[in-house]
């Protein structure tokens, strides 16, 4: 709009390309190995998990331990439909993901707007209903899902065969996201109403019990190809630096632009006080859940894209005690800091999975753990707001807008000194 | 004063609310006429704030009605509420505190922002045409309030009398039609308390408001209220004009306690003995 803040805009996506082809380069000629191309993507999608929780946390203030959970389910969703495509030749997975996340959202947008005509019904009974829409919707994509395998499979295929897999996986990503957030709308419904520490064990509450069904994903949920505790191996290796450092920076556009608008001001306005908000027409429900939902999304983004980088995936990676590291960047960068999140992910993978994996001898590895929580420890008694605090790139600033001087005001404030009291 | 032909605005009646055993408002009954400025005052703990919580929907009433522009608003969500017209500011103010206090403003807009979550992510013409419009709107509400220059600072920052003033600029920018005020002068100096009089007389004049107010300090009641309800251990002992109030033994027995109340009576005899 204004020309200052579009020059920082283009200068912000100017340099961001910049540093993805330059790394880029860098990987292609060699003089990253693969090791550090490996670790530099674990940061984008570090990243972008912390970004989700940041959203969740520092700008909404509901303290989340669920969003490794979120991660998790994306990272299996998204490993199924690529698996089947490269493993079996079969669109079985994409198309079946595509409808149930079709239909749910469908019905979950049916549901509320018929909802939203009925006033005072209580939440356990809204849940209940959007339940039931859940358990309809899913048993019709799986229907109608059977029908059309084998005729996307065929369309597919008259595709390249590379360019087959990678417009599949990308529509694996985006399906994985749609579906954590659809599944972190339908789990927030009722924990949302908690108070922030109470929803902090919910949430630790359901990164375990999906730890447990990944676990037992063969033989209770009847995926074979995940196999459980043994772990899911033979997902293709898609994700390439280009992939998720331009994930990356869409997420990170996204933020940007949510937080400097008015849906923004409101979700942090909770964070900040909850009564004042509700008292300025502030509705805390939808504010809390559609960030959750929101923050959830990137949360399967990321897992999907982490999915796809090693081609092999075990529950022990989704384990509780993991869900801490995207809350130890968040704190690390700054809790409310969009620049000091995506700069800690990125911290956090090259320096204390890299050099300290390299520096420390043989055999030492393991004091990363003690390393990880002095450094925190100094952290919260020297920058207890974070590395970056509230400070921001300038396309990531807020912008103040200038003042209108003497034309308009002076009609329309007859007297503007009358508040001069202090 | 007050026009009686106004329409009622606000009417409650029977209202009753609960805590446990206590029963923090018995019986309370108010009804306010368009444009009237109205005192709601009482000792400490007489339920006056509790009164504010039930009308914003804060609390949930145990029993009775609270009727506003003809519409029950028992039962309704605070923040619906505040869409139908009533904003509030609070005893210990509650600003957004790491905000800017344009931000703190602008948060009052957004039950009608004018553009949604998908205009603000993808920034089409509708967010900032929209947004363009309501930070005008902020800013000259700031400038009604003397703080345009204090735009981009952080609200915790701002001195306590600023602070208070950004609180109603807050409330008013919600576009109510009543506004309730939670003892606005607490804390404040004298000289203070003076340029809060005006402001209170100002804003109801320039936004055709109806205004209710809580408050302490007897200055401020007396000089700018037109009808006073007074209150004591949750129900109404008295009400009418401040002249009224003064003189009624009732308020200030509540006030002062018995012993204090047949002195003062005493004491007016005995002048108009001398008279």
């Amino acid at each position: 709009m204004n020309l200052k803040a579009n020059r920082s805009t283009i200068g912000f996506i100017g340099v961001s390309l910049l540093i993805i082809v330059f790394v880029q380069v860098l990987i292609s000629v060699g003089v990253l190995s693969a090791f550090w191309a490996t670790l530099i993507s674990i940061g984008a999608v570090m990243g972008i998990v912390s970004l989700g929780l940041n959203l969740i946390y520092g700008f909404n203030g509901q303290f989340s331990l669920g969003q490794w959970g979120f991660y998790a389910i994306g990272a299996y969703t998204a490993a199924d439909v690529t698996y089947r495509w490269s493993q079996e030749h079969s669109a079985s997975g994409l198309v079946i993901v595509s409808l149930v996340v079709l239909l749910v959202g469908g019905s979950f947008l049916l549901i509320r707007y018929m909802l939203s005509r009925i006033r005072g019904l209580d939440p356990l009974s809204a849940f209940s209903l959007y339940l039931i829409g859940v358990v309809i919707a899913g048993f019709l994509a799986v229907k109608i899902g059977q029908f059309i395998i084998n005729p996307v499979t065929a369309m597919f295929n008259i595709l390249p065969a590379s360019l087959a897999m990678q417009i599949i996986f990308f529509l694996a990503v985006l399906l994985a996201g749609a579906l954590a957030a659809e599944v972190s709308f339908i789990f927030g419904m009722p924990v949302l109403t908690l108070g922030s520490d109470y929803f902090g064990i919910a949430t630790l509450g359901f990164t375990i019990i999906v730890k447990v069904l990944l676990d037992n994903s063969d033989v209770l949920l009847g995926f074979e190809e995940m196999k459980g505790a043994r772990g899911m191996v033979g997902i293709p290796k898609l994700t390439s630096w280009l992939w998720v450092s331009l994930f990356l920076l869409a997420v990170v556009i996204v933020t940007r632009n949510l937080l400097h608008s008015s849906n923004g001001r409101a979700m942090i306005s909770v964070r900040e006080d909850e009564i004042a908000a509700k008292a300025m027409g502030i509705d805390l429900a939808q504010q809390k859940t559609l960030t959750f939902v929101l923050g959830s999304f990137f949360a399967g983004l990321a897992g999907a894209l982490y999915a796809h980088i090693n081609g092999f995936l075990h529950p022990n990676t989704f384990n509780f005690i993991k869900s801490f590291d995207p809350m130890i960047i968040i704190v690390f960068g700054g809790l409310g800091s969009v620049t000091g999140t995506v700069m800690a992910a990125f911290a956090w993978a090259l320096v204390l999975e890299g050099v300290l994996r390299l520096v420390l001898p043989t055999g030492f590895e393991t004091w990363r753990f003690v390393v990880y929580p002095v450094l925190l420890l100094i952290m919260m008694l020297l920058r207890p707001k974070g590395l970056f605090g509230a400070f921001e790139f300038p396309f990531l600033r807020q912008v103040l807008p200038p003042l209108r001087k003497s034309q308009g005001s002076a009609a329309t404030t007859p007297k503007p000194t009358i508040a001069e009291g202090d | 004063m007050t026009d009686q032909n106004q329409p009622l605005l606000l009417e409650i009646s029977a209202l009753n609310k609960n805590f446990g055993g206590l029963r923090a408002v018995k019986n309370f009954e108010l009804s306010i006429h368009k444009g009237e400025l109205v005192g709601l005052i009482g000792p400490n703990g007489a339920g006056k704030t509790t009164v504010f919580n039930l009308i914003t929907g804060i609390y949930v009433a145990s029993s009775g009605t609270i009727k506003f522009k003809d519409q029950n608003m028992v039962g309704i969500p605070p923040f619906e509420i505040t869409r139908t017209g009533i904003a509030r500011t609070f005893q210990n103010i509650r600003l957004f505190p790491n905000l800017t206090v344009l931000d703190n403003v602008r948060i009052a807009y957004h039950s009608h922002a004018g553009y949604n979550l998908l205009d603000a992510i993808v920034r089409t013409p509708r967010f900032f045409h929209h947004e363009k419009e309501l930070t005008e709107r902020a800013q000259d509400f700031l400038g009604v309030f003397n703080l345009q220059d204090r735009q981009g600072e952080i609200a915790k920052n701002l001195p306590y009398g600023e602070q208070r003033r950004l609180e109603i600029a807050r409330a008013l920018a919600a576009e109510p039609q009543l506004l309730l005020l939670d003892e606005p002068a607490a804390g404040m100096n004298s000289k203070e308390v003076v340029t809060l009089m005006e402001l209170i007389h100002f804003i109801r004049d320039r936004f055709k408001l109806t205004i209710l107010l809580i408050e302490h300090q007897m200055r401020v009641v007396m000089g700018v209220c037109e009808w006073i309800t007074v209150m004591d251990f949750g129900e109404v002992i008295a009400r009418g004009n401040p002249a009224e109030i003064q003189s009624d033994p009732k308020v200030v027995e509540a006030y002062l306690g018995r012993g204090a109340a047949e002195l003062a009576k005493k004491l007016s005899e005995k002048r108009s003995h001398v008279a």
